[in-house]
């Protein structure tokens, strides 16, 4: 049998988007929460690559290459705003102190 | 499941559970840049070495460089000495470092001829893919190079730096 079933790939993708989840919801540093963005993106992409390699096609890896371009642009603008929020003196990288008026 | 397999996937698990409970930025990149190299060792275990050859070098190499970057100008207001020494203090890099050796093992391993009988699924190669990319999907490569320019144009608008205003 080959070294991953596909249904182990598939446990091994739900288990890392719910470590990825749980960091968004927990985190409320900003950049933590891009870090477990990437992880649930990760997650995705290798449900695809997993469901590529079970049936042989290779849209699967298509598909990999277009969430990897959607991942630069997502850490890209998300560090921009960190940044730019950073350089308006804002103390903290707390997300929910955004709508304060001082924040 | 195979002993390389499980390695990799726990060592994916693992990585993914430190980034999110690190207290320290920089800490969580490191063990973020091991989770996606055991992630890329999963992705040739399922025969997509192109993938995993774009993970380790777009995903390892140049989004985690951005990371390291941004951390690096958010964290001006110590002097720089202190922190130096605190990041070469083992606590920082002895768990990724851990993990890493784990990954290098693995690699090594697979990389001798003599190594066990590791089953690899059918492999798609980067011929297929770049078949299938320019093909049937053009168009969607189209839209994701609009979607990069608009990232690139967002990313510039919101770090430009404005004089004097807000």
């Amino acid at each position: 049998m080959p070294a991953f079933s596909f249904n182990d790939t598939l446990v091994l993708a739900a288990i890392m988007f719910s470590v990825g989840l749980a960091g968004v919801l927990v985190r409320r540093n900003m950049v933590f929460m891009l870090m477990s963005l990437d992880i649930m993106l990760n997650a995705a992409a290798l449900v695809f690559v997993a469901a590529g390699t079970r049936w042989h096609d290779a849209a699967g890896q298509v598909m990999f290459v277009l969430i990897l371009a959607l991942a630069a642009v997502e850490t890209a603008v998300g560090l921009a705003i960190i940044l730019r929020l950073h350089a308006h003196g804002r103390p903290t990288l707390d997300a929910d102190t955004g709508n304060l008026p001082e924040g | 499941m195979h002993a390389l397999a499980l390695l990799a996937a726990g060592v994916t698990v693992t990585g993914a559970i430190m980034v999110i409970t690190r207290r320290v930025a920089v800490h969580a990149v490191l063990y973020l840049v091991v989770t996606l190299l055991a992630l890329s060792v999963v992705l040739v275990l399922l025969g997509a070495s192109f993938a995993a050859m774009l993970e380790v070098i777009i995903y390892a190499g140049a989004i985690m460089v951005l990371f390291v970057f941004v951390i690096m100008m958010l964290n001006l207001g110590q002097p720089d000495s202190q922190r130096e020494k605190e990041w070469l203090h083992p606590r920082a890099w002895l768990g990724p470092g851990i993990l890493a050796t784990i990954v290098c093992t693995e690699l090594l391993y697979c990389a001798t001829p003599l190594s066990g009988p590791v089953r690899l699924p059918l492999p798609i190669t980067v011929h297929d893919v770049g078949l299938s990319l320019f093909s049937r999907y053009v168009l969607m490569v189209e839209l994701v190079s609009f979607l990069l320019l608009a990232g690139l144009v967002t990313a510039f608008h919101i770090g430009r730096h404005r004089e004097g205003g807000h």
